[in-house]
């Protein structure tokens, strides 16, 4: 493998002192034709609202710069912060439930051979193709009726419905795993509770991070599932306060609406920024095993 | 092991399973129960036979959806793969700054599809805005939208897969290659596409599952608008339950009939690329 790589980086020093700077600098415009969209939003977003709709295109100026103004209304209009800590609480709740249940399901039905646990594998193989519109109805009716219609209780929902691919992936890892590491500790007295958790869960670090930014991503940025299920006079998330701008206050106020964009922006770049790395390789390791 | 381990079947796997019931087995059976039957709530639904599927294909917004989200489908699938790939085979020429502009393409992957939304609505209806027009102005310009959403969206998540299966390659293979006088399109089209096909396989079943149920970006974008005419099935489902009075049953009908759509295109699909694949 280091060989390869060796290489690897000889032909591509080769290649890089070729043509190398033309890619550069094409993928350079790219970069900023790519980023442009954000920048978009957010000088907009200090702009007036008649500003926004006329002269989208324009850096604000003395006669169109609002400074903050657009940010305090919405906030104030959206109960953003609330609907932030809405945000966090349903994401980081179902992320650990998700990743405590499923791994340990995942392991038992792996490891435990039965009719039963084959048939909750190909129940949650299944699941993964079936669209949320097809039980988004029953669904949110059930919630309702059960009192899960708020952030703790989706979480319970999230469970259910993201199960299906968090229990696939885990189960592709642990048959990878030699028995002989799992009977060693079940000899040396370990019960099967300490034996998953002090040598079975270490193991499983990677998938649990890939399972973790896949779930992550998805939860944070779902829309309908929680306005569906959530009870909305008292709890919205991000994405819904961003769509009731639309809808919920008559014309759309763009001005809020680009701070309220910004707003929302910026907790996923914080994230990106910091965990860079694993997002990457989360993606890599779901995609292939998917 | 296994027998002391299958007590504990209360501790592992019962939380997951009931959750997975309520979340996912009773409201699928309940679903497939509900789309043969007339109802406002799930308590008061009665049995009414095939009426909601009949009723379906009588419904013009959705058949117009259906082909809609069809031809989106299928160009979308083609340009978000062409272009990934290609971007992934330039960026793994080892040229300067690499790891920025991987970071940069693969960014917009992260943003919720409703915030996305509403981004490129400004975006292009401020372009649009010079000649008069918007969005909205006819489905030619959502679609146009939506696609060019798409892709700046989705671009860089397939890339970042395609980069990973083509760095799997190894070096001696592309050289033996070359020894033996293949020219570079030999090179792409004998060794590179097949060595591959496994990312291939999987980019192109998560952008056609990505693109056929594209919902959040859809509402964000034009809301359907004009008159229905740039929305997409599972908006048009999503409006047949809670825009129209007594169109629940059908809704749940086009559910159904939207769940098969997608199993057979997912599974037709894995078949067809994976059979294209090689050992490696």
């Amino acid at each position: 493998m280091a060989k390869n790589k060796n290489t690897d980086s000889q032909v591509s020093s080769v290649r890089r002192a070729k043509h190398g700077w033309i890619l550069t600098l094409f993928f350079s415009i790219l970069a900023i034709f790519y980023m442009y969209p954000i920048f978009l939003v957010v000088i907009n977003s200090v702009k007036k609202k008649a500003f926004i709709t006329r002269t989208p295109f324009a850096l604000p100026d003395e006669r169109s710069f609002f400074g903050l103004t657009n940010f305090v209304n919405g906030v104030e209009k959206t109960n953003f912060f609330g609907a932030l800590g809405n945000s966090v609480i349903i994401t980081v709740g179902s992320v650990a439930l998700i990743i405590l249940c499923t791994s340990m399901c995942a392991w038992f039905i792996t490891r435990v051979h039965n009719k039963v646990n084959t048939g909750i594998y190909l129940l949650c193989l299944f699941s993964m193709i079936v669209p949320f519109q097809m039980v988004m109805f029953p669904l949110s009716k059930i919630a309702n009726m059960m009192k899960l219609s708020n952030p703790i209780g989706i979480i319970l929902v999230y469970l259910g419905f993201g199960a299906g691919l968090a229990v696939f992936m885990f189960c592709g890892f642990v048959k990878s795993i030699p028995l002989e590491i799992e009977e060693a500790a079940m000899i040396d007295g370990c019960t099967p509770i300490q034996t998953f958790f002090k040598v079975v869960f270490p193991i499983m670090k990677p998938t649990v991070i890939t399972v973790a930014i896949l779930q992550a991503m998805w939860i944070w940025n779902d829309y309908l599932l929680p306005y569906l299920v959530l009870d909305l006079k008292k709890y919205k998330t991000i994405p819904i306060v961003v769509q009731y701008l639309k809808g919920g206050y008559g014309a759309v106020d763009w001005g809020t609406m680009m701070a309220m964009l910004v707003l929302a922006i910026i907790p996923i770049i914080i994230f990106y920024a910091v965990c860079q790395k694993y997002i990457i390789e989360g993606v890599v390791a779901g995609a292939v095993k998917g | 092991m296994e027998k002391s381990i299958k007590k504990y079947f209360p501790i592992f796997a019962l939380p997951t399973l009931v959750a997975f019931t309520i979340g996912f087995i009773v409201p699928f059976i309940m679903g497939i129960y509900l789309s043969f039957c007339e109802f406002t709530t799930v308590t008061d639904a009665s049995f009414v036979g095939l009426k909601n599927y009949l009723r379906v294909f009588t419904d013009p917004t959705f058949v117009h959806a259906l082909w809609y989200t069809a031809l989106f489908t299928i160009v979308s699938v083609l340009t978000i793969n062409v272009f990934a790939f290609t971007i992934a085979m330039l960026l793994t020429k080892g040229i300067r700054g690499t790891n920025l502009f991987r970071t940069v393409f693969f960014m917009p992957n992260l943003i919720g599809g409703i915030v996305l939304g509403y981004i490129w609505q400004i975006l292009l209806n401020g372009i649009l805005g010079n000649f008069g027009r918007t969005l909205t102005y006819s489905s030619s310009y959502g679609f146009l939208g939506l696609m060019i959403l798409m892709n700046w969206q989705q671009i860089g998540y397939m890339m970042i897969i395609y980069i990973a299966g083509i760095q799997n390659i190894p070096g001696e293979l592309i050289e033996a290659a070359k020894i033996d006088g293949a020219t570079n399109w030999q090179l792409l089209r004998k060794v590179t596409i097949p060595m591959v096909m496994p990312s291939i396989t999987i980019c192109t079943f998560l952008t056609l599952t990505n693109s056929f149920k594209l919902f959040d970006q859809n509402l964000a974008l034009t809301a359907g608008e004009p008159s229905n005419n740039s929305q997409m099935l599972a908006l048009n489902i999503f409006e047949t339950f809670y825009g129209r009075n007594g169109w629940e049953g059908v809704g749940q009908a086009k559910a159904v009939i939207f769940f098969l759509i997608v199993a057979v295109i997912a599974i037709a699909q894995n078949r067809i690329t994976r059979s294209k694949e090689v050992q490696q």
